[in-house]
């Protein structure tokens, strides 16, 4: 479905991705996993047209993407859900969600994944009307996934889901990516939380310094002794 | 009863800068820009309204439309031409750039239309209305302005809140990176954006002109400037700061020349403008900048 090949991206004369390559099968979890400043969340803008490539290339069902505006490729079919959940704090739930399906001019499908959204995130429905910046950090991480549901994506780029989630709420999250992944979604996610997204995952990328250093599925990397050395705590 | 004169002739100069100031805080919300050669797209509208209606003849309704037209492609044009290069430039690249346009307007207009005064036709109305046995006296065009600035701030207002268009805008003045994951196209908001901005310029051209009727190519810099205050006086980014910094500064104007002195005024009008930013930096109803780590 994904195909990302030999991506560089630089910050004027710094290199953040030096050259990798990795691919997002059909209706999989893929996961990059990777430590503070390695480059994920830069691989992540630059697939959804944030952030230009130097050089390489990033396909979608084999066509090229590379140099496609963010708004095309939402189109496409590639939803982000951003690191630091970065809802629209000044808008409402609903009004959130609804410009999630921005792209989209289906009525009907957009009111039936609304419907959807909200029996994922019941707690969603329960707030539609309130301001998404009165929001608690838990229910604005669900808001982030819901809106980027609403585009109806073919795969799903879920920056950092866990981060500053109580243990609880990270399950919780993380069953939910489990459910949108069986309702037919391929999910690209990135994490640090190493030890939750390997569990979930059909395949992970260990990312270091702007570089693949390992691959190979979750259960593989997971008993991995270097990966439990360097993020699994041991 | 001349207390209620001078207030309610300060009401409708407000309405003016509020309609102005609209562009001002608009672009700035969305593309974190001040566009200074707002003031001079007021101009061009001015200019094309009297076109309009002396050398061609065309009624009212045609040259208010003309002068919108006009001068909402200038301004889609201008942002296309000198803004959009720049888009990743520092915000001191686009100030410069933004007052250059404002000297290429002016001097073109010198150019085009001559530097001499031009007295601007009565367009509109010039009768008024007398109460109180002829005791308070308001021109009907005082009534237009303020009723025409009132339903431009519902209207805007609407405009943002209920239409795909407006929370898109929303959108993007929040996080433009985001906006842009939602598959907005910050381009063509921005455009929007611009385009809207030089309409209301065009009527708040034709309203400033048929108060003060007089036609020069520097005629847009002062109330641009004052508009300007007024969006930064009320909170720049804020449709109802706009609103409130353009009525409260047209009534201070007013007052000021009326029951202190007419030299002075303008001088006071900044000297409030400064206190109130010492005291709200944010202006009076603009938010706190979330500052991101």
């Amino acid at each position: 479905m994904l195909k990302v090949n030999d991506l560089k991206v630089r910050y004027g004369v710094i290199e953040a991705i030096k050259g990798i390559s990795f691919e997002v099968d059909d209706s999989k979890i893929v996961t990059l996993i990777g430590a503070n400043g390695a480059g994920k969340t830069t691989t992540m803008h630059t697939i959804s047209g944030l952030i230009k490539a130097a050089s390489g290339s990033i396909e979608l069902d084999g066509k090229d993407i590379t140099k496609l505006p963010a708004h095309k490729i939402v189109e496409l079919g590639i939803a982000q859900c951003p690191e630091r959940r970065r809802v629209f704090a000044e808008q409402s739930v609903e009004d959130n969600l609804i410009l999630g399906a921005y792209t989209r001019k289906d009525k009907e499908g957009i009111a039936a994944d609304l419907k959807n959204v909200y029996s994922l995130f019941p707690r969603l429905e329960e707030r539609k009307k309130q301001l998404a910046g009165t929001l608690s950090g838990g229910e604005q991480q669900m808001l982030a996934m819901g809106r980027a549901l609403m585009a109806k994506p073919k795969i799903m780029l879920l920056d950092e889901p866990s981060m500053g989630l109580s243990p609880l709420l990270v399950r919780e999250i993380f069953d939910i990516i489990r459910d949108i992944n069986s309702q037919g979604v391929t999910i690209l996610l990135v994490e640090q939380n190493a030890k939750m997204a390997l569990s979930i995952a059909d395949r992970a990328y260990v990312i270091e310094t702007g570089k693949i250093v390992m691959s190979g599925t979750g259960q593989e990397l997971l008993n991995s002794e270097d990966i439990k050395k360097a993020y699994l705590g041991g | 009863m001349t207390f209620l004169t001078y207030l309610i002739s300060g009401l409708a100069l407000g309405s003016v800068y509020a309609i102005i100031a609209l562009g001002y805080t608009m672009v700035y919300g969305i593309a974190k820009m001040l566009n200074f050669a707002h003031g001079d797209i007021i101009m061009v509208g001015g200019y094309a309204a009297f076109f309009a209606f002396s050398k061609f003849g065309m009624p009212a309704p045609v040259c208010i439309l003309a002068a919108i037209i006009i001068c909402t492609i200038l301004g889609v044009i201008i942002e296309r031409l000198a803004y959009k290069p720049l888009r990743q430039a520092s915000s001191l690249s686009v100030l410069i750039t933004a007052i250059g346009v404002s000297y290429f307007l002016q001097n073109g207009a010198q150019l085009l239309f001559g530097s001499d005064t031009k007295i601007f036709p009565v367009m509109l109305t010039d009768g008024s209305l007398k109460l109180f046995g002829g005791q308070l006296v308001i021109s009907y065009l005082t009534l237009i302005t303020i009723a025409t600035c009132l339903l431009i701030m519902v209207g805007l207002t609407l405009f943002i809140n209920k239409t795909k268009i407006g929370k898109a805008m929303r959108a993007c003045a929040e996080d433009k990176g985001a906006a842009q994951l939602m598959g907005i196209n910050i381009d063509t908001t921005i455009s929007i954006t611009f385009a809207i901005g030089s309409g209301l310029a065009a009527i708040a051209a034709i309203l400033l002109c048929s108060t003060y009727p007089s036609l020069s190519p520097t005629l847009g810099s002062m109330p641009g400037i004052k508009a300007f205050t007024a969006a930064v006086f009320g909170g720049i980014g804020s449709i109802p700061g706009a609103l409130l910094g353009g009525l409260l500064l047209g009534v201070i104007e007013n007052l000021t020349k009326a029951y202190i002195s007419t030299q002075l005024s303008d001088a006071i009008v900044f000297t409030v403008l400064i206190v109130v930013l010492l005291i709200k930096p944010t202006g009076l109803l603009g938010k706190k900048e979330n500052v991101k780590v």
